[in-house]
């Protein structure tokens, strides 16, 4: 049961507000509020209407209950909106703004935990219905095994439809991941993320970027808009005002939307728990095989991984806080093996999720030139 | 992320369960350029240990290579995250970044001082519940100062803190804190902000962010961040009547129809009697639902509705409580900030976004814009970019909606261009102009099919645009003689003799363009009301002003005739030898020499006049009229 300080707090209405709806000084109604005098009982309905506190909570001892058209017991007496449900009603907003307003939309989807985040929310917003949009996987073809199997199990069990898209042209040309570089990520990547676009004419695609990932992501709007060819131009983004998203388009633009920009790691993980949402099993730690290579510790998901003069593949108890290709994604020792220890690990660690992303590393500003290149 | 929590290492499930129930707390930090925001917010980062040690690393390294401190480490850099802002040392656009102390949740945006990206600015301070407005304690409170003070108060920000930034160059004098504050409250005065707290700062040196400085024995406050850690906001209202703007109707099969969209206040639950808005349909609430049924659902959760009867409701509407009904209208008093290079001119049509509704606008009134500096009341004709004006409004069709004041999400609004899409303005309602369920239209039994019936003709426009010289009027001319023979009524409206009498209190300022527009638009419809052929020969240069008097048709009624002659062979044709004046500088604002002329996108005809003679021009409109069916009697 809520106390009235609660209920005063919750009305919204202000102490000197209510003074001077009722026509006392602010100093009377602090008392009041504070429970150290009670309302005067000629007073109470004038502030029952000015407040919406039914007059049985104002004046328990005058009044008794059930008052017809009361906001119910159980609604007062609920507790405020926890800080997730808050990041919740905003995310299924912008996906359900988006599936009214776009032409084509589409979900991007990397089968990472921002990503199963993000569409056990589209499950949310549209049920009992699906999702009125496709989803979109970009295969660079090096993803870890487990990751690709995780994924077609997931779409099955939810009924959803989902495009893989290979840039073919980059395996004939037999781009990989140790001999070419930043090239590898434009090409398999960035590249064959806007063939995709074009290819199936995808106007808006949802992306679940967080704006606590890095600092440029921390100046993106949620509707981020892409000139024709996907550029990004950071230095003019249209002004975003409360929740209305202006989603018009000019020709040959097209829209990133990011419904978790709000999200933490932390609240992504305290999501997962919660809600108990299926994630791939390469987070939680398990005796895998490792080598060393390019200052990190890299998981021998097959035979293509090119080990190291020297070395040979070492068991070794290790899960990933981010997931990707696997030949450059770093994974952390750990024993962690429940989504409490994982989150405990993650809050006592002193280095950022990024840290694990060879992408990153090239310079300061790589993640905004990526960006304007065309990258998510 | 908040290591000094014991719980974290000894029970991290008692640990989330503490987290998960902290509040959240939304603020900005805003005030004048180079006043130390960014700064601020990197050391409110750096002293509540959320910088991870790569990150740190990368900071000072990033330090080094800016120089901009010596040899120390520059915090700003840690929030100006975008190249062009490390390398100019300023703020461009809003950061958001996220910590948590033990007691909360904290979003913050860190905003531009610049008056040019004061739009940024605002996108931040909208969905702020605090605002810490930073003053450089040398320069005491500036013109930029006071702007955002405005802005955070327009928006409804009513927490405001007072940082009295850069002491450590005064000497910590309390006396130059006592003059700013002073000088502060003076202008706040005037605004509608409650709660000011005024704190002395140094956002380089760290003295009362986290805790309290030995520099200010003076200050008996709290320091910035347990001020933020208490500090009371206002609520979501969930005593107040229900609110709920539907953003999509949800009919995954035959047997479903759900209606969803985000609490913007009171609760739901089954069984309420609710209304749909405009209509003003009833109908019971039989399901609350997300991912399963909800005993209720409480302002700020997102959620779908089912209701017991099959009424008619779709996107934009507003399903509400019966006990406070929401307001229905189409005619509003607002203040808008204007974002945009273009300036705003009354008479211009505009997109308008309200909650899930998408209506067309335009400002039929300026009544005056606001001076930041002083609050005073300025009159002006027109808004430029980051000015704030108090307007009317006029809707395209009636919506609903609540005063800001009472609800932000059902009261603040956006305005959009129409032919570049962008976002224009951001605008708060105030109140209703008139009530739309009062207008009833005078219904007349003698309307305009009747009067257009009575001439055996249809009613309808043929507006010539085009250049001045481009040969609008010759054509236009003989297309009315042909129209005659044809035993047609009709009129012509010229721009010239227009401008002599009913427009002759009219410049040719943009503002002023767009008045003659509006003025022969209307004149225009009243003619085909009468059932008269009307024929319109303006140069006409603005696409949206075209638009608008479309618009003032039904569909169908207004053809845009495009008199396609180049600048160059108008200007050498010259018939009343304007272009010579207008090179010469003796006419201002001449179309396509001072004065923009923006060529119709899709006009309904377009005549080539450097190819045709007027004789050729004017039969092919009239092909064009016949294969329209446009010349048969009325009732064929
Ligand atoms: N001495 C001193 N210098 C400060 C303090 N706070 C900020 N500065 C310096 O003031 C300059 C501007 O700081 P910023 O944090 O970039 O200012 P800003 O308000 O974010 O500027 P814009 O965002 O561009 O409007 C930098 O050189 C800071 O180091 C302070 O408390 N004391
Ligand atoms: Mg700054």
């Amino acid at each position: 049961m809520a106390d009235l300080k609660t209920l005063f707090r919750r009305s919204g209405k202000r102490q000197r507000e209510i003074a001077e709806a009722v026509g006392r000084s602010e100093g009377a109604v602090s008392q009041w509020v504070n429970g150290d005098r009670e309302i005067p009982a000629d007073l109470v309905l004038k502030v029952e209407e000015f407040t919406g506190i039914p007059r049985h909570h104002l004046r328990p001892d005058l009044w008794e209950k059930t008052m017809p058209n009361a906001v119910d017991e159980a609604i007062l007496a609920a507790p405020d909106l926890t800080h997730l449900q808050r990041l919740e009603a905003e995310s299924i907003h912008i996906m359900r703004e988006v599936a009214a307003e776009a032409e084509r939309p589409v979900m991007l989807y990397s089968i990472g935990k921002d990503s199963a985040v993000m569409l056990h929310l589209a499950m949310k917003a549209f049920a009992p219905g699906k999702p009125p949009f496709p989803l979109l996987h970009v295969n660079t073809t090096w993803k870890f095994h487990e990751m690709i199997g995780f994924r077609d199990q997931r779409v099955k069990d939810l009924g959803l439809e989902l495009h893989e898209w290979i840039n073919q042209d980059g395996i004939a040309r037999g781009i990989n991941p140790f001999d070419h570089g930043g090239a590898y990520t434009d090409i398999m990547k960035t590249e064959a993320l806007k063939a995709a676009l074009d290819h199936f004419g995808y106007d808006v695609a949802f992306g679940g970027a967080r704006r606590d990932e890095e600092k440029s992501r921390a100046k993106e709007r949620i509707f981020s808009f892409r000139s024709p060819g996907h550029r990004w131009d950071p230095k003019s983004q249209r002004p975003e005002l409360w929740n209305l998203y202006n989603t018009r388009k000019n020709k040959g633009e097209t829209i990133r939307v990011f419904p978790l920009s709000n999200w933490t790691e932390l609240d992504i993980w305290q999501y997962i728990y919660k809600e108990s949402i299926p994630i791939v099993p390469l987070y939680y730690a398990a005796k895998r095989p490792v080598v060393e290579y390019n200052g990190m510790t890299v998981m021998v998901d097959d035979e293509r991984m090119r080990i190291p003069d020297g070395q040979k593949p070492e068991m070794k108890s290790i899960r990933f806080r981010t997931l990707g290709c696997y030949p450059l994604t770093g994974a952390v020792e750990s024993e962690a093996d429940t989504l409490p220890e994982i989150i405990q690990e993650m809050l006592l660690t002193t280095t950022s999720e990024r840290q694990g992303r060879a992408i990153d590393k090239d310079s300061a500003a790589s993640m905004e030139k990526k960006k304007q290149e065309g990258y998510f | 992320m908040d290591a000094q929590n014991d719980l974290l290492s000894t029970d991290i499930e008692a640990y989330l369960k503490q987290h998960e129930q902290k509040s959240l707390l939304r603020f900005i930090t805003c005030g004048s350029v180079d006043d130390g925001k960014s700064t601020l917010i990197g050391r409110l980062l750096y002293d509540s240990r959320m910088i991870f040690e790569d990150q740190l690393a990368a900071l000072e390294a990033d330090s080094k290579k800016m120089g901009t401190q010596g040899q120390n480490i520059d915090f700003a850099l840690l929030v100006d995250g975008l190249a062009a802002e490390r390398e100019q040392g300023i703020t461009i656009d809003v950061a958001y970044r996220f910590f948590a102390t033990e007691k909360r949740k904290f979003i913050v945006a860190d905003t531009p001082g610049h008056e040019q990206y004061t739009r940024n600015m605002v996108t931040g301070a909208s969905t702020a519940d605090v605002a810490i407005i930073l003053i450089d304690a040398r320069r005491g409170v500036l013109t930029q100062t006071r702007r955002h003070s405005y802005l955070a108060s327009l928006v409804g920000i009513r927490n405001v803190v007072l940082a009295i930034n850069k002491m450590d160059l005064v000497n910590y004098s309390q006396d130059v804190f006592n003059r700013i504050l002073g000088d502060y409250m003076n202008f706040a005065s005037g605004l509608s902000l409650e709660n000011i707290v005024a704190i002395p700062m140094s956002a380089l040196a760290g003295d009362n962010i986290t805790e309290k400085s030995g520099n200010t024995p003076w200050y008996m406050g709290q320091p910035l961040l347990s001020h933020l850690e208490t500090v009371e906001t206002k609520t979501v209202d969930r005593t107040a009547a229900f609110r709920m703007p539907v953003q999509w109707v949800n009919r995954p099969n035959q047997d479903f129809r759900g209606f969803s969209g985000l609490i913007a206040a009171g609760s739901v639950k089954p069984g309420d009697v609710v209304r749909v808005m405009p209509s003003g349909r009833e109908s019971q609430v039989s399901r609350v639902f997300l991912d399963g049924d909800m005993p209720f659902a409480v302002a700020g959760q997102s959620v779908t509705i089912s209701l017991e009867d099959e009424v008619d409701c779709s996107r934009g509407d507003v399903l509400t409580g019966v006990d406070d009904p929401i307001e229905v209208s189409d005619q509003f008093e607002v203040t808008i900030v204007w974002m945009n290079e273009t300036a705003m001119l009354p008479g211009r049509s505009y997109l308008l976004k309200l909650g899930a509704k998408t209506v067309v606008a335009s400002v039929t009134a300026l009544k005056h814009k606001v001076n930041v500096n002083t609050l005073e009341q300025v009159a002006s004709k027109q808004l430029a970019m980051n000015e704030i004006g108090l307007c009317n409004l006029s809707l395209a069709q009636p919506v609903a909606f609540d005063a800001y004041d009472k609800n932000r999400q059902t009261g603040g609004f956006i305005l959009i261009d129409r032919f570049t899409n962008e976002t224009v303005a951001a605008g708060t309602i105030h109140f209703a102009l008139r009530r739309a369920q009062n207008i009833h239209w005078q219904a007349m039994e003698v309307d305009r099919a009747a009067r257009a019936g009575q001439k055996d003709q249809k009613a309808f426009v043929l507006w010539f645009t085009g250049l001045s010289g481009a040969g609008k009027s010759t054509i236009a001319n003989i297309v009315e003689r042909r129209l005659f023979e044809l035993g047609k009524h009709s009129t012509m409206l010229d721009g010239d003799n227009v401008r002599h009498r009913l427009n002759r209190d009219l410049g040719f300022t943009d503002g002023d363009r767009v008045e003659n527009i509006r003025r022969v638009g209307e004149v225009a419809r009243l003619m085909t009301d009468a059932g008269l052929i009307v024929l319109v020969s303006f140069i006409s240069p603005f696409r949206s002003e075209r638009q608008m008097a479309r618009e003032l048709l039904p569909e169908g009624e207004f053809l845009e005739v495009f008199i396609d002659t180049p600048l160059a062979v108008a200007e050498e044709r010259d018939p009343k030898g304007l272009y010579k004046k207008a090179r010469r500088g003796e006419i201002k604002n001449f179309t396509g020499i001072s004065s923009p002329y923006e060529a119709p996108e899709d006009p309904e005809i377009r005549l080539d006049t450097t190819a045709l003679t007027p004789e050729q021009a004017a039969a092919q409109i009239i092909d064009a009229l016949e294969q329209r069916g446009l010349l048969r009697g009325a009732g064929l």
